[in-house]
């Protein structure tokens, strides 16, 4: 069953009307909002719950469950904080910049809502530096907000204060682990923490902190306002929803668009994008859930629903939904070896095996790309990457990883012709 | 890592930068800057105040601006924290320009999704109008960088020249945007696809197509 307009919970996503508030109100945003207060803090996680909302931003953590972590008074006096999490900047990726840009009012009644039911004191959104204009209109929409009497003092007339303030990063992928941002925004390096103490513990400004998806955060009112079982009828057990999908590289028509959670590979294109590019015989590789994930194989991925259990079970992963498609044409092993120089630029440099490890699997991907490597080496890459993984404070080293393990596991007979093809041309020379 | 590195601390520069002040309206606005962050934690407003000095540099220069030591100083005092801790955010985030740059930053996106849709021929375009990494161009136009993923993967392949993103590229609409860019046009920002709005598929809404005429309200049907 295919997801109906009437469910999209975003409906300005492709920007065809206003952003600002009146527009917003109309389409039902900030409708009666201190009704959705009314539910209490645990009414209103109990309903997120029971909606089976997963965090959005790729790790797919209980929603609900997080808010829940934050300690229900402060005994200290020490408040909590929201953080919104708009570093979008995993290659695929682009989901949030559509809700930043047209839906904003969506995401700032969503921090007044989570803001609430986790009894935080105010909102951080951390938009990534590069989306000027997004944050440009992300202030604009929390000032109209400010001024409706929507946040701020007594906000939406529910009797509770709370702030949503605006921050923009200035170009750093690693932001977006959660306590690199949390670092930036106390105005340093974006350098990851260790943890524990986990943010709900001691987070912004050594204060309990939750850090979400804007996706995740967006999605709350319209769910509060349906219901959790509406939410829920989507997708499959333990996956359930709508979701953003963003699906770039060979298909006829690139384009974001919310579709039902669990959705087949196949249908997801052929509804949305108008099939891969050159017919489905020319699939050669897709990565379902942004660079991090490993790629996985046409034939696997066809007819797999796309959601965080299917997509696990093909050893990927769902992540933010951002699908890569790889047609025949792609020189697989050189689109592997763009991600690992992404890595390596954006690597934070805290960790020896993610510092010196990005670069140098880069070097050796470089080389198995034109073939000017020996076979031994493709297992040397695989050991490195075993090194490197699992062994950072945060999970840039892991996601540097995978993408080659994925390529190594899927690919080899294609690195070892391009080390053959290179020998033999040596050879040839040399003769 | 970002291979990176500073202008030299010259007497030049120093002569040339060393009583750079907020202008009055940039004043007033660092002071709107910090005040979005508890009493104490003003450091919070060392990013955004470094992109408002970045700024004002630019227009005093009439480039994108860079962040020259003695600027970096500034804002390290305004926010009464060490210099060494302003340098390292200014260091670590790509986008403060830590050398002079031209008029138009040419940030042309070469990740995987828009080297997938052609972004090799965008880099080839730029490079065949002399533009390279690090250099700014004889008339002072034009800075190139290719830059990471900058999240507009639907709409690929894309660059970013100072503020505006130009989107959904072949070489001759790169061309055009630069073309009009140089005789001082300000050509229209996001995607150049004819007929395309933002990120739906191209020619063929699948979805919310009640939208596009009118500000439809789904509601009257839950």
């Amino acid at each position: 069953m295919a997801l109906q307009d009437k469910d999209r919970i975003f409906t300005n996503l492709y920007g065809y009307q206003p952003w600002n508030l009146d527009a917003a109100r109309q389409r039902g945003d900030w409708d009666n909002t201190k009704a959705l207060l009314e539910k209490g803090r645990d009414g209103i996680i109990q309903e997120i719950k029971d909606s089976g909302l997963r965090g959005r931003g790729g790790a797919g953590f209980p929603t609900g469950m997080k808010w829940s972590f934050m300690p229900k008074e402060s005994r200290d006096g020490r408040p909590s904080f929201l953080v919104i999490n708009a570093d979008e900047s995993e290659p695929g990726s682009c989901k949030d910049r559509e809700i930043l840009r047209h839906d904003p009012h969506k995401l700032i009644e969503g921090a007044l809502v989570a803001g609430f039911a986790m009894g935080a004191r105010a909102a951080y959104i951390y938009i990534r530096g590069e989306y000027i204009r997004e944050a440009e209109t992300m202030f604009a929409a929390v000032a109209e907000a400010y001024d409706a009497g929507l946040i701020g003092k007594n906000a939406s007339g529910s009797g509770y204060d709370f702030d949503v303030f605006v921050h923009r990063g200035a170009g750093a992928y690693i932001c977006g682990e959660e306590t690199a941002m949390i670092e930036s925004l106390e105005g340093k390096k974006g350098q990851p923490r260790l943890k524990p103490p986990f943010p709900a513990g001691a987070g912004l400004y050594g204060c309990p902190t939750t850090v979400n998806n804007v996706e995740s955060i967006a999605v709350a009112p319209t769910i509060l306002r349906r219901g959790a079982g509406w939410f829920a009828s989507f997708g499959r057990e333990n996956n359930k929803g709508t979701k953003l999908f963003q699906i770039s590289g060979h298909v006829d028509r690139p384009c974001v668009v919310e579709e039902e959670m669990s959705i087949s590979f196949r249908e997801l294109i052929e509804k949305h994008c108008g099939g891969i590019r050159g017919g489905w015989d020319n699939l050669l590789a897709v990565i379902p859930g942004g660079s991090s994930v490993p790629l996985v194989p046409a034939a696997e991925i066809i007819d797999c629903p796309m959601d965080f259990d299917g997509l696990r079970a093909l050893g990927s992963g769902l992540g933010t939904a951002a699908v890569i498609v790889m047609d025949k044409s792609t020189d697989i092993v050189r689109a592997i070896s763009r991600l690992s120089y992404f890595y390596k630029h954006e690597s934070c440099g805290q960790c020896t095996p993610c510092r010196e490890g990005t670069g140098w699997m880069w070097r050796v991907m470089e080389r198995m790309r034109t073939g000017d490597a020996a076979v031994e080496e493709i297992d040397m890459l695989y050991n490195v990457t075993k090194q490197v993984e699992g062994h950072t404070i945060c999970a840039l080293g892991d996601a540097a990883a995978w993408p080659i393990q994925g390529l190594i596991k899927h690919f080899r007979p294609e690195m070892e012709r391009r080390i053959a093809a290179k020998a033999g041309a040596l050879q040839e020379a040399a003769e | 890592m970002a291979d990176r590195h500073l202008e030299p601390d010259t007497p030049e520069l120093r002569a040339r930068w060393g009583n750079f002040a907020w202008t009055e309206a940039n004043a007033a606005q660092a002071k709107v800057v910090v005040a979005r962050y508890p009493e104490g934690r003003q450091r919070s407003a060392v990013m955004p105040l470094l992109d408002l000095a970045q700024r004002q540099v630019g227009a005093e220069t009439n480039t994108q601006g860079w962040l020259p030591i003695p600027v970096m100083e500034y804002v390290a005092s305004y926010l009464d924290m060490p210099i060494i801790r302003v340098v390292e955010v200014a260091t670590f985030y790509t986008m403060y320009n830590l050398v002079p740059v031209g008029k138009f930053h040419v940030q042309v996106c070469g990740t995987t999704p828009c080297m997938l849709r052609g972004s090799d021929d965008l880099i080839a375009a730029c490079h065949k109008r002399g533009m390279k990494a690090g250099h700014i161009s004889a008339d002072g136009l034009w800075s190139f960088t290719e830059v990471e993923c900058m999240g507009n993967c639907a709409s690929a392949p894309m660059v970013q020249i100072n503020d505006d993103n130009y989107e959904d590229l072949t070489v001759e609409r790169l061309d055009k945007v630069l073309d009009a860019l140089a005789r001082g046009e300000t050509p229209k920002a996001g995607t150049q696809e004819p007929g395309r709005h933002t990120v739906e598929p191209a020619g063929a809404l699948s979805n919310l197509t009640a939208m596009v005429g009118d500000n439809h309200d789904y509601r009257g049907e839950w």
